[in-house]
């Protein structure tokens, strides 16, 4: 399947959510007004019009009806919704099934003609809300939107830094250094005065690696590359050095983009990423930023391993490690 | 070691945890001699801090003797063997904040600056024992406490003043004196200041030092305000009279000309119905802040003056005066405290007999007893002000 068909099926499921849930609406919104308007007809067609207690309930049951009505009709979060209709539908099921149980003849009868309805109209509701919730949870994550198939994923962010534009530029420009503030970067290596070979870390899958080429070099104010030959992940960058107002800093102003593939790779990537890609890069440059203004990466016993630490602020108690935690190192 | 840890909401245990170590190399490791329980460990302990963890060692109030630094940090600034009070906001000294001596405000002391920046929209400092929005360092209710940036914060004492004396230079006092320095004080000045807690006490001392003409204390404990007043201070127990009209009263209907709240999220009222107000949405974080002391605060300063802001808020809070703040062209003005700004100066003071901190100590706890200091001191028990523990 191409890139674009994928995420067309993607839009076309969640089109068909909206779909199923209005529908779903139109019938709540139906056997609402019709339990709370003709409560004795609904009472005998259910067989349980020999209950005084129906004659509470049913009204009850109508009105919760028209609140999954407004909400299914009104809100375009069909899956909450949805949800709140299978709850409804587990009730109306447990009541059913007391009233089924107490009966005997022609009540019974219709009682459980009434039941093999409710079961079906649960079906669909618990379809609807699991495709609701899973197209939600893949429209709710930007980098992976598109990803799963792959895609284009562009990352910007901007730090200041209390260093001149040269020294900022010198540091960049030595490319050996961007892996000690760069969480994904592993190695590296200049292969020439423009040319580098670079690896990634585990989480892009094993082994990824890749050769790159400088395409800009303006000494103090911009670097910009691009992977070159044939790349898992076709990536470019570019950094910009600009002065700050202050006369002191620098301004840092990066963009990276990358051209995810579909497949293993891709999902790999998406998945190193998670939902807040741009997370990632602004972490990069807040290291950066203590590695140039302060000498190193800054730690703590709650956050002890720096750019090593895989998920997004992964804590551990702020208590000092033991000798067997330090050893174990950034997996503990 | 032993250390005081936060054990879940309304609870701190004192456990054993591993000795710290150097991580980075302009860390020093100091051997605790004093430490104290702060009011704003109350808010961690009463829960209303998110981000706390099971086992974080508590404490940001302390100093001692340095036993180990770290090959980053410069000889000529610190050794081993100094004897050192560590101010509680961990400050690099080389970002744009420090450059501003706004330490509290450091931009390369947290590493979760992350979880700051989508709390507060831009990153705050690493704090000792603070939770882990302030980048989860462990604290100084310890025998032992791993200090970064050593070569910035911490200030040598190389006089005979005692541990009580400079020990409340790590936060306390710098916190109290900033609330008057940010008032821009006068010396036809009236000054109130919210709360006769430990911080309200210094912020007292400091508008007196700084010159205010007089100075108020509004609290509804008995013993505090009478701690307040033997410093000379006037008080109002807002348990016992209405506090704007006592203002009024003692300001000739001006209303003070600075106002200082030292009192923060966790506020009680006089007003039971509108303390269950802010109890009520507090309680289902529908406001994270107890705000009445900074609403009166704002409600009672006469036009065009000062309100500072020393007491801890935390998140978002409710009827805010804003039409008072703005129609009377009030300033708002505050932030934690940089104490690195401070500790120089104030030690001067305390050498020179200007201010004494010790006034404040009611209580000397062995560390081990910190459940039972936590204890009085929330609870107010035993005319309860300020708590030492000695590891």
């Amino acid at each position: 399947m191409t890139r674009l068909a994928t995420r067309e099926a993607a839009e076309a499921r969640k089109d068909e959510v909206q779909r199923r849930g209005r529908g779903l609406g139109w019938m709540s919104l139906g056997l609402g007004v019709a339990q709370l308007a003709a409560t004795d007809t609904v009472r005998r067609i259910s067989g349980v019009d020999d209950s005084p207690t129906s004659r509470a309930v049913v009204p009850l049951v109508g009105a919760r009806e028209l609140v999954h009505a407004a909400g299914l009709l009104t809100s375009r979060r069909k899956g909450i919704w949805a949800w709140t209709r299978v709850a409804g539908d587990a009730m109306d099921l447990a009541s059913l099934g007391m009233a089924i149980a107490h009966r005997g003849g022609r009540r019974r009868r219709r009682l459980l003609g009434v039941t093999g309805a409710i079961v079906g109209i649960t079906v669909v509701d618990l379809l609807t809300a699991v495709q609701a919730t899973r197209a939600k949870e893949i429209g709710s994550m930007p980098a992976v939107r598109g990803l799963r198939g792959g895609g284009p994923m562009e990352l910007t962010a901007t730090t200041t830094i209390r260093k001149p534009p040269p020294k900022v530029y010198a540091f960049w420009r030595d490319l050996d250094n961007l892996p000690t503030f760069m969480a994904h970067l592993e190695e590296i290596r200049s292969t020439g005065d423009r040319t580098s070979h670079w690896s990634a870390s585990a989480p892009f899958g094993t082994n990824v690696e890749w050769d790159a080429e400088i395409v800009d070099d303006s000494p103090g104010e911009k670097i910009a590359w691009r992977s070159t030959g044939n790349a898992d992940v076709p990536n470019a960058g570019t950094v910009r050095f600009v002065p700050a107002p202050d006369g002191v800093s620098t301004e840092v102003h990066v963009v990276l983009s990358y051209d995810i593939p579909g497949g293993a790779i891709g999902k790999a990537v998406a998945r190193y990423f998670g939902e807040e890609p741009h997370q990632q890069l602004d972490d990069d440059l807040r290291r950066l930023k203590q590695v140039l203004e302060t000498g190193e990466v800054v730690r703590s016993d709650g956050a002890p391993w720096g750019k090593r630490a895989r998920k997004e602020f992964p804590q551990r108690p702020a208590q000092p490690l033991s000798d067997a935690e330090f050893a174990k190192g950034a997996q503990a | 070691m032993r250390a005081n840890t936060w054990a879940g909401r309304n609870k701190v245990k004192v456990r054993d945890v591993p000795d710290p170590r150097i991580l980075n190399e302009r860390d020093a490791i100091v051997r605790i001699t004093s430490t104290a329980i702060c009011g704003s460990d109350l808010h961690l302990v009463d829960g209303y801090v998110p981000t706390m963890q099971n086992g974080d060692v508590m404490g940001h109030e302390f100093m001692g003797e340095v036993i180990e630094v770290g090959r980053g940090v410069d000889p000529g600034r610190l050794r081993v063997g100094d004897r050192v009070v560590v101010p509680f906001p961990i400050a690099c000294g080389n970002c744009g904040a420090c450059a501003a001596e706004l330490y509290s405000c450091c931009e390369n002391s947290n590493p979760n600056a992350g979880i700051a920046e989508k709390m507060f929209g831009h990153p705050v400092a690493g704090i000792f024992g603070y939770s882990h929005l302030t980048g989860g360092f462990a604290g100084g209710q310890a025998q032992y406490a791993r200090v970064p940036f050593a070569d910035v914060g911490p200030l040598k004492i190389e006089s005979d003043l005692t541990d009580e004396q400079v020990l409340f230079l790590s936060d306390i006092l710098p916190t109290g004196f900033m609330g008057a320095d940010l008032c821009d004080i006068q010396k036809t000045d009236v000054v109130a200041v919210w709360g006769a807690g430990p911080v309200g006490q210094f912020a007292m001392d400091s508008a007196r030092v700084l010159g205010a003409a007089k100075v108020i204390a509004i609290d509804k404990e008995p013993y505090r305000l009478q701690m307040a007043e033997r410093a000379g201070h006037t008080t109002i127990n807002f348990d016992e009279v209405d506090v704007r009209s006592r203002l009024l009263e003692l300001t000739g209907g001006r209303g003070p000309d600075k106002c200082i709240d030292a009192v923060g999220m966790e506020a009680t009222h006089g007003a039971a119905h509108i303390h269950a107000y802010d109890r009520v949405k507090q309680a289902v974080r529908s406001e994270t802040e107890r705000p009445h002391a900074l609403r009166q605060a704002i409600m009672s300063c006469r036009s065009g003056g000062i309100v500072s802001v020393i007491g801890v808020y935390g998140g978002f809070l409710d009827k805010f005066p804003a039409g008072a703040w703005m129609n009377r062209a009030l300033t708002l003005r505050t932030g934690q405290c940089h104490v690195q700004r401070y500790m120089k100066p104030l030690l001067r003071r305390i050498e020179r007999g200007e201010i004494d901190p010790t006034r404040v100590i009611t209580h000397t706890l062995p560390l081990d007893q910190a459940e039972r200091g936590f204890e009085i001191f929330k609870n107010k028990q035993d005319n309860c002000e300020k708590v030492v523990l000695k590891p």
